[in-house]
């Protein structure tokens, strides 16, 4: 008995060892979180860039119409990619493009908005970076489709064009 | 007399600091357990990436709302799913490492009374 439990208990060993391995095999190493869809947005209020006033999350989304949230910032790179598909979708009159100016400071923010142009509509401050944070972002650039005040979508990193295809037919 | 102004000084300083401590060690208990999602293998705690500092002022934040650390870990659990947590709940992904070490444990122990006490 002894002696068949031995080469047993090492197949079976090494077989769950296999399934565990080969599993892992198949995952990429690199997180891809999970995209939290149908949460509803969170409730804020926030300063904006291009005046003193301070805006309630109510008030941005109250409107029947997908509402796109954009998180950027002057120094991120990518931001500048993607910045022409944002000008883009804010000439559609089905979205009202929202910018979060991510831990960025006002006079950049500015100049960098001057230099490529001002898709948003309202944009609000993020100083600290806490906003995005109750939005599950995770840096910049982050893109979030809003209908309704839930996230239907959310998009990290920049656009590009399949993306832009992609939102479009959203609201068909 | 000076040994005694000294020795003061010291106390108060030794006071004041283990006061500081104390303010900041529930936000610390919590970021050790929470993941920095943008880092490699670290915690928030341990992490000075900008996200992980956006997170330790939110923890402060909820702190300050009256938030208990189970209310908190949930928080941040909805917003970014189970990756979050250091001590994943026992669900459908999670449940062969719970499981399997009570196995591994249970099939040692099988092993160690069949040799040695029936063998007797």
């Amino acid at each position: 008995m002894k002696q068949k439990l031995v080469p047993f208990s090492i197949i079976v060993i090494f077989f769950v060892i296999f399934v565990v391995f080969y599993k892992s095999l198949e995952d990429t190493n690199i997180y891809t979180p999970e995209v939290k869809i149908n949460n509803d947005i969170p409730i804020f209020s926030a300063e904006r860039l291009l005046s003193n006033e301070t805006l309630d999350s109510k008030e941005i989304f109250q409107l029947d119409k997908f509402y796109i949230l954009n998180i950027w910032s002057s120094w991120c790179a990518p931001c500048r990619d993607e910045h022409s598909i944002l000008m883009d979708l804010s000439k559609s009159n089905k979205f009202i493009v929202i910018g979060m100016n991510y831990k960025d400071n006002k006079k950049n923010a500015k100049s960098f908005l001057d230099e490529l142009g001002n898709p948003y509509e309202k944009i609000i401050i993020d100083k600290n970076g806490t906003k995005s944070i109750e939005w599950g972002a995770f840096g910049v650039p982050e893109t979030f489709i809003i209908y309704n005040n839930k996230i239907i979508k959310k998009y990290i990193g920049p656009l590009n064009q399949e993306l832009f295809l992609e939102i479009q037919n959203l609201t068909k | 007399m000076k040994t005694f102004k000294t020795l003061i000084i010291i106390f108060l300083l030794l006071f004041f600091n283990n006061l500081f401590a104390n303010e900041n060690s529930e936000r610390n208990e919590i970021t050790k357990n929470l993941r920095c999602l943008i880092c490699q293998g670290q915690s928030v705690y341990d992490s000075d990436s900008d996200f992980a500092n956006s997170m330790k002022i939110l923890v402060d934040k909820k702190l300050n709302e009256g938030l208990s650390d189970k209310e908190i870990y949930s928080y941040f659990k909805e917003k970014y799913g189970d990756w979050i947590l250091y001590d994943p709940g026992l669900n459908k992904n999670t449940y062969l490492l719970w499981l399997l070490p009570i196995l591994i444990f249970l099939f040692g122990g099988a092993i160690i009374v069949k040799s040695f006490i029936f063998k007797k």
